[in-house]
């Protein structure tokens, strides 16, 4: 990554709403957001690698709920509720091991069970580059639509020009 | 008063499954899939998402589907899904100045740093009819007039190619630069009204002092209704409600004297915090139009004369509602700011009382349900004032009588 001096600056004068996170955890955080993202296919796709999985214990079946989603009046004011979007969250535990946990947008519990199985195995140090390696396709596909969206969006860059009026 | 009826189950049941036969049409057309709603129908499933108040792409168009496209039945339909789910919680409210643009435009400066970028608008088209579009998923048998006068086949209407594809020194550097499965991040996107609020031209944004907001899905609308309540209630609003309120104050029904400083449409990522994980987790992400509307500004003897401003916040993409939020979140303001009190726009009882479809429709529809008592009752009342008229009519011989029918 490219050190962005901006990005930094304007993070520390936000108001933190959540407390801000040590680095392991900011990791499991990008790690989650990903997994978020997935489709069903891209995460059975990277468990296949794990194959055969130690015994899973089921902590928290996947359950379908709301969260309620919070504005900012003016964009960066006092809080609003806006509305609300389905989240389905998952928590698994590997025999012996970690709770992997996840909480993600839409009614999509295999996902959810799915990422919490991901998160589960990341949380193993011996297991955490080959999870990060198993979910390169996830991470080159965001990657892509990112950037074409960007890029069809820059295509519609305008510029106006405003025309003098009257005779001079 | 209402008193309940009984009968008509046959009825009703015939009713429901004729319902449903109608809702699927033409058994020779094909049944129209969520995707394609979701899709090809996305500002619909949009406004089903803003005023049924709940993002899920899937079931709103499933409530579309339904409702055979009427939308404020969806909208209704989505409502009472979301009382049969348990809430996780609240999210950290959303940055929208870390949004992934997708449309960003100003009426107040053309050269706004970060640009605008006009994104899927229907802003400068003609609004002509394209034929091109006039396909039909039966095939060439179900074409209209329309199409077979134009001689064009009816399978799938050309898409234009991107502009991108061509021009790949469009490509911005974040993104295209950057290792290829590095998910590029969002430049930060400064607000027209970062822009003016710095040299002090434009009132900051009401502080953010810690405190929960209301809500008024857990507690009803009460008056006076502060700032963010009445922010919640516009944003679940009905568009065509707001959209005349905004008319009218523009029109001079309180004189507020908008510009439109900022409208961007994108997509933000919503995270919650979750107790068991004592950090916020990354949810994925939800597109959102934001309108900023700048607005006539007060001076009094202790403050220079500034802007003031509207904030309206939609989920989707929806530009006419976050326009009319703005507008109305501003006329609504009016007693904060020292302005008089003129119009219903301003009357934030009237407004927020009315601007939920879901409720108006059920109070006006049910007008159309049973109301045999009450009507009988009514008709006696009627039959008994008449009566006592014409007896009022005639020549009166006895003044006490008079007296009595009164």
């Amino acid at each position: 990554m490219i050190p962005d001096t901006s990005t930094e600056a304007s993070a520390a004068a936000g108001p933190a709403v959540s407390p801000p996170a040590s680095a392991e955890v900011a990791a499991r955080q990008a790690l989650m957001g990903l997994l978020a993202r997935a489709t069903l296919k891209e995460l059975e796709a990277a468990i296949e690698r794990f194959q055969p999985l130690p015994k899973l214990k089921d902590l928290r079946p996947a359950e379908v709920g709301l969260v309620m989603v919070q504005g900012r009046a003016g964009g960066d004011g006092g809080p609003f509720n806006l509305g609300e979007a389905t989240v389905t969250r998952a928590a698994v535990q590997l025999e012996g091991g970690a709770t992997g946990m996840s909480y993600l947008l839409g009614r999509a519990p295999a996902r959810a069970r799915a990422a919490a199985v991901l998160d589960a195995l990341w949380q193993d140090p011996a297991l955490r580059l080959a999870v990060d390696d198993a979910l390169r396709p996830l991470r080159r596909r965001l990657a892509a639509e990112a950037a074409a969206q960007a890029a069809e969006t820059e295509a519609t860059k305008v510029n106006f020009f405003t025309m003098t009026r009257g005779e001079d | 008063m209402y008193v309940a009826v009984k009968g008509g189950e046959d009825a009703i049941r015939n009713a429901h499954d004729l319902l449903a036969r109608r809702r699927r049409g033409d058994p020779e057309v094909p049944e129209i899939g969520l995707d394609q709603i979701a899709e090809q129908l996305a500002l619909a499933v949009d406004r089903v998402m803003a005023e049924g108040s709940l993002y899920d792409r899937e079931l709103a168009a499933l409530a579309i589907k339904q409702a055979r496209g009427d939308l404020i039945e969806a909208i209704f339909l989505a409502r009472a899904f979301r009382t049969t789910l348990p809430r996780f919680g609240s999210s950290d409210p959303v940055d929208t100045g870390a949004m992934r643009i997708h449309r960003r435009i100003s009426a107040t400066f053309k050269d706004l740093p970060g640009g605008q970028v006009l994104g899927p608008t229907f802003d400068y088209t003609h609004r002509l009819l394209d034929e091109t579009l006039a396909t039909w998923a039966r095939g060439e048998e179900g074409a209209s007039a329309l199409v077979a006068a134009s001689g064009e086949s009816t399978q799938a209407a050309p898409v234009p190619p991107l502009a991108a594809q061509e021009n790949h020194a469009a490509l911005p550097e974040n993104g295209a630069d950057r290792g290829a499965d590095e998910m590029p991040v969002a430049a930060p996107m400064p607000r027209v009204t970062d822009l003016l609020g710095d040299e002090g031209l434009v009132e900051a944004s009401p502080v953010d002092d810690g405190s929960t907001p209301p809500d008024l899905t857990r507690t009803p609308l009460s008056f006076p209704a502060e700032r963010p309540l009445r922010l919640q209630a516009l944003a679940r609003g009905d568009e065509g409600f707001l959209l005349a309120l905004g008319y009218s104050s523009q029109r001079g029904y309180a004189r507020t004297h908008p510009f439109v400083g900022e409208i961007r449409f994108g997509t933000v990522e919503v995270s919650l915090f979750a107790e068991e994980l004592g950090f916020a987790v990354p949810l994925g992400d939800i597109a959102l139009t934001e309108c900023q509307s700048v607005n006539q500004f007060k001076g009094s003897a202790t403050q220079p004369p500034q802007f003031t401003r509207g904030y309206g916040l939609v989920f989707g993409q929806s530009e006419r509602k976050a326009m009319s939020m703005a507008l109305v979140d501003r006329t609504l303001r009016f007693a904060e700011l020292g302005e008089e009190k003129s119009a219903p726009a301003q009357d934030e009882e009237f407004v927020l009382s009315h601007c939920d479809n879901v409720q108006a429709t059920g109070f006006v529809e049910h007008l159309k349900l049973p109301h045999y008592v009450d009507f009988q009752a009514e008709l006696e009342l009627v039959r008994r004032m008449r009566a006592e008229q014409e007896q009022a009519a005639e020549p009166v011989s006895e003044p006490s009588q008079q007296e009595a029918a009164e």
